[in-house]
């Protein structure tokens, strides 16, 4: 690409007009169901204290007036279930610092949404409907955390040990990088490297069951002895599509993540982040049982045109913003 | 030394790995939603030429090989060392060995210009330019009115070299060659 082309869009017309239609295809799906559209602050006190994902720092301002770039309207949205305006959906763009590849843009569109009185396997059959009423494609099939793992790699999340785990990782780490991995780490690499590929065999699949250590918000239940947390992803054609929860509602629950998550980025030599004390606030009055989803609507699109880069369904990604 | 981080590894980078200098060829970002980023990195070692293929935390850091590529003229060999000069006006000279010259070896031309790659200042391999022009030392008698088509016959050139020519080419005669494929171009003309 030469400087001179680089104020022309990298996805074609046709994928522009394409997404407009898919987003007047979501907004139908969701009027029809009588979910709500709502909109939430782009820009907030707050942002999420996953260790993973990097907010994006607004302002010039110390960090007491410090403002930050939405990673996702989760904690907002939550605030409108607690004030009890039901279901609600949101179509948002969203920021993640320094996440760009094939698959990735640091701003992006979100597909979120929450109903009340679902369950995780309730909202997985409602993404069924959405996901394949716009590509046309076979329902998808249920996979356990678990099951992936025994199929695709040959060992068992759950009771593996922490150095069976890293011994997996030998085709991707030289012995000295996988000496520092953690246990997460490991499963995330072999989950992205060694089972996602794969999982384009099976056509659209859920998968299921994720051990508790990656809950994030979803609630945990004990299934056949093991810990596990009610959240699902759907992959199609090996690409990740959606995370969704049976929410948790315990505001204590919550505020524990929250210190646990913070304790996880110090050790990893981050800088902490501010709870969200309106959310756990609005957990303390009460939100209702709900289970909730949030889709990235770049990728759907990238698998309605069939692309593998996601340059090829935004007007400009990163490089030409 | 300076080191560069995962999010600033691109194409042509020159860091160490395994203390070896390599060339980074491609950096793929992978990331589940909730969990740790990768980056999958195809990289060539310098000393070796052999591709290697690495992943990364994302954030993680490699420190940057001092690696520089330099236009340098080819002056003559003593027998261990093949002599190149810098072509800056400095007259400064690097002796490069047998490993470094050996893929530029057959193409080599006194007071020709090659690129000199310089690993901590020392000649670390040399690549001769895309095309050479080269005389024709020896090959067998050409064969009049056979100048459009027809067969090939080996011919050696002046450093040593031997190309497959057409059956027109004659003893002391220049020819375009292209060095990465070893192939016969043209004819110069004179």
């Amino acid at each position: 690409m030469s400087d001179s082309d680089h104020w022309q869009p990298s996805a074609s017309l046709a994928a522009l007009k394409s997404r407009a239609q898919q987003l007047a295809w979501v907004r139908g799906f969701f009027a029809s169901r009588n979910v709500l559209e709502v909109e939430t602050p782009i820009l907030g006190r707050c942002s999420v204290t996953d260790l993973n994902i990097d907010s994006v720092p607004v302002g010039p301002g110390g960090d007491e007036d410090r403002l930050w770039l939405q990673t996702s309207p989760e904690y907002p949205m939550k605030r409108l279930l607690a004030a009890g305006l039901g279901d609600v959906y949101q179509i948002a763009r969203v920021f993640r610092s320094g996440e760009r590849g094939a698959r990735h843009n640091p701003e992006f569109s979100l597909l979120e949404w929450y109903r009340t009185g679902f369950d995780d396997a309730d909202l997985m059959g409602e993404v069924a409907d959405l996901v394949c009423g716009w590509l046309d494609c076979p329902r998808p099939v249920t996979v356990t955390y678990r099951d992936a793992f025994i199929r695709f790699a040959g060992i068992d999340p759950f009771s593996a040990s922490d150095e069976e785990l890293r011994a997996m990782c030998q085709p991707w780490m030289d012995a000295a990088q996988r000496s520092g991995l953690l246990r997460d780490e490991c499963l995330d690499l072999l989950m992205s490297l060694q089972i996602e590929p794969e999982l384009a065999s099976l056509g659209p699949v859920f998968v299921t069951g994720y051990p508790a250590s990656q809950a994030a918000l979803a609630r945990v239940t004990e299934v056949n002895g093991r810990l596990q947390a009610h959240r699902f992803e759907l992959y199609i054609e090996g690409l990740e599509l959606c995370n969704g929860y049976w929410e948790l509602t315990d505001p204590a629950e919550q505020r524990a993540r929250f210190e646990a998550d913070n304790r996880a980025r110090r050790e990893a030599g981050k800088s902490e982040m501010p709870f969200d004390e309106a959310l756990l606030s609005a957990m303390e009055s009460g939100i209702p049982e709900c289970a909730g989803v949030a889709l990235g609507l770049d990728r759907l699109l990238m698998l309605k045109l069939g692309v593998d880069d996601i340059s090829e369904v935004l007007a400009f990604p990163d490089e030409r913003a | 030394m300076a080191s560069y981080s995962t999010n600033e590894f691109r194409g042509g980078l020159k860091v160490l790995l395994d203390g070896d200098p390599c060339i980074i060829l491609e950096n793929e970002f992978v990331k589940p939603g909730k969990g740790q980023a990768f980056n999958r990195v195809k990289l060539r070692n310098l000393m070796t030429n052999r591709q290697w293929e690495r992943t990364f935390k994302s954030g993680e850091s490699l420190e940057a090989a001092d690696v520089v590529d330099l236009e340098m003229e080819y002056l003559y060999t003593d027998g261990e060392f093949w002599h190149f000069m810098k072509t800056d006006g400095s007259f400064e000279q690097f002796p490069a060995d047998e490993k470094a010259v050996s893929d530029a070896l057959k193409w080599l031309k006194e007071q020709d210009v090659y690129t000199v790659t310089l690993y901590n200042g020392a000649p670390l391999t040399v690549t001769p330019p895309n095309f050479v022009e080269l005389e024709v030392v020896d090959t067998d008698p050409g064969m009049k009115g056979d100048t459009a088509q027809g067969g090939s016959k080996p011919a050696t050139l002046s450093t040593g070299a031997v190309v497959n020519v057409p059956l027109f080419i004659t003893i002391g005669e220049v020819l375009k060659v292209d060095t990465r494929s070893g192939e016969y171009v043209s004819r110069v003309k004179n």
